[in-house]
């Protein structure tokens, strides 16, 4: 008995490489099981606004759809185009998918709970989601196919022009915290519902989500995809769990955006009642259980804005990005500036 | 002034959050969704679904071969060929309904004067060969007999219309 206490409390020192893969698998595998789960919320949340029920046979309220659906895809046949490149053909979705999960490796899921507590997290963050464009465009020009090619030029400029909005953002951000490490952006939000920076932050706030949801080519920004237009964009000549592969990297980018506004304007693990007369009735929460709740809101709003807004027009698309967003978060840079210097009371006194 | 209260709103998404308003009330609307196997939509009387043949009470067939639901057929789904029976009146050696081109659109059954062409309320059938989709006579002439009972109450409440 003692020998396995003694091995379980040695085992992170003794085994430093051991521990960390441990710690991984701890952070993707519920990952993986989110993604799965937030396709069943999406059909069954825009079911619901669409007046319908959504998936409801597979297993108990259709739980099991999911399961099902991984199951059928896995058992797919993945068909490489005669014309593709065989090699990056495949490695496209991988490098969509893996700076989806790498980035997670900075995220505090509470005080002190996290796999890196790296100095850099916001830059390492910034490049990561890059990074993962590559995946996209790869995939697009890979296929020899005159949809994906259009798919993923238009992916490409989407992105580079809502990368800058995204950037100036976080600059305004990283301002108002005055660190790059995320545990500390949230530590310099403490105090409660109107201590978060999405009030000082709104502007900020705002059009970090809405690039947010253009960077992860979702509705009402999906015209990499566009269905009715160019047929599935880049990803129309994938199968099987190639095709499996993007899905989970689109919805891995959800669940990844969204925690990093949680992390950014909502206060990561920091309790909202705090510093009111109801914080003491919340102390038993675990930080962790309100950064997930945090989470689930943007999660939400993601599916709810699919429900809603037609698709953008490609102009549109680069008017938003280019001639609103940015000129907005470079003033706001300024008056958040302007308000650290002189120390503007409640949020930066 | 008109151009700065536009430019206010959009700078400010009121119609976005309009939007988001509606489909938000959607969400906890009372849902549509017939769970088809376990709930099924009421059928009308005059519901358009399989064909079946019809016979008099006594059991003699109905249909005359007088060739008016080929003639009307717009599909020309109905191919017919008649020829005297023993006894020396005209009937059908052949009555098919190609259900491929067939478009239910219910001519067949209106133009007939004997009411022996009818549509029964059968929605749910399928085919295991292509052949299958042709419904020869005696297969219609079998629906005919089994669905009787309620192809002639159909008749019966359709009557005061026709």
């Amino acid at each position: 008995m003692e020998a396995i206490t003694n091995f379980l409390v040695s085992f992170p020192t003794e085994f430093p490489v051991l521990w960390i893969l441990v710690r991984i698998v701890v952070i993707v595998l519920p990952l993986m099981l989110a993604v799965a789960y937030f396709t069943y919320a999406e059909r069954k949340i825009i079911g619901y606004m669409q007046v319908r029920l959504g998936p409801n046979r597979v297993g108990p309220k259709g739980w099991l759809q999911p399961i099902a659906d991984a199951v059928k895809l896995m058992f797919k046949e993945i068909i490489i185009p005669s014309g593709a490149n065989k090699f990056l053909f495949v490695l496209a979705p991988m490098l969509a998918l893996g700076p989806a999960l790498a980035a997670w490796a900075v995220l505090p899921f509470d005080d002190g709970m996290v796999l890196t507590d790296i100095n850099a997290g916001l830059l390492y963050i910034l490049a990561l989601t890059s990074v993962a464009v590559y995946g996209v465009i790869i995939a697009g020009w890979v296929s020899n196919s005159k949809y994906a090619f259009l798919g993923a030029i238009r992916s490409a400029a989407q992105i580079v022009s809502y990368e800058i909005a995204m950037g100036f953002a976080l600059v305004g951000v990283l301002v108002a915290a005055g660190s790059l490490n995320l545990s500390d952006i949230v530590r310099a939000q403490e105090g409660g519902l109107l201590h978060w920076f999405w009030l000082p932050l709104l502007p900020l706030f705002v059009i970090y989500f809405i690039s947010g949801v253009a960077e992860t080519n979702r509705a009402p920004f999906d015209v990499a995809e566009g269905e009715s237009e160019i047929v599935a964009g880049f990803h129309v000549e994938y199968s099987g769990m190639t095709f499996a592969v993007f899905f989970l990297a689109e919805y891995a980018n959800m669940i990844l955006i969204s925690a990093l506004t949680a992390l950014m304007f909502l206060g990561g693990w920091l309790s909202p009642f705090q510093g009111s007369f109801m914080e003491s009735w919340f102390t038993w929460v675990p930080g962790i259980i309100w950064f997930f709740l945090k989470i689930l809101i943007f999660g939400f709003l993601f599916l709810w804005f699919r429900a809603t807004f037609p698709r953008y027009r490609y102009d549109q698309i680069m008017r938003l990005g280019w001639k609103v967003f940015i000129p907005i978060t470079i003033v706001w840079i300024l008056v958040v500036a302007v308000a650290v210097v002189y120390k503007f009371p409640i949020w930066f006194d | 002034m008109n151009t700065l209260v536009n430019y206010v709103r959009s700078l400010f998404l009121v119609e976005l959050f309009r939007g988001m308003g509606v489909t938000g009330r959607y969400l906890f609307r009372g849902k549509f969704t017939l769970e088809y196997p376990e709930e099924r939509a009421p059928q009308s009387p005059r519901f358009r679904g399989l064909h079946a043949q019809r016979r008099y009470p006594n059991g003699e067939e109905r249909c005359i071969a007088c060739k008016l639901c080929e003639a009307t057929c717009p599909a020309l789904a109905i191919t017919i060929e008649a020829a005297p029976r023993e006894d020396g009146q005209r009937r059908t050696t052949r009555y098919d309904i190609d259900l491929f081109k067939c478009i239910f659109c219910g001519f067949c059954e209106e133009s007939c004067p004997v009411d022996a062409i009818v549509e029964s309320r059968i929605y749910e059938y399928h085919f295991e060969n292509r052949e299958d989709a042709v419904m020869t006579k005696s297969k219609l002439l079998e629906l005919g007999e089994k669905y009787e009972a309620q192809l002639a109450a159909d008749r019966a409440v359709q009557a005061a219309y026709r």
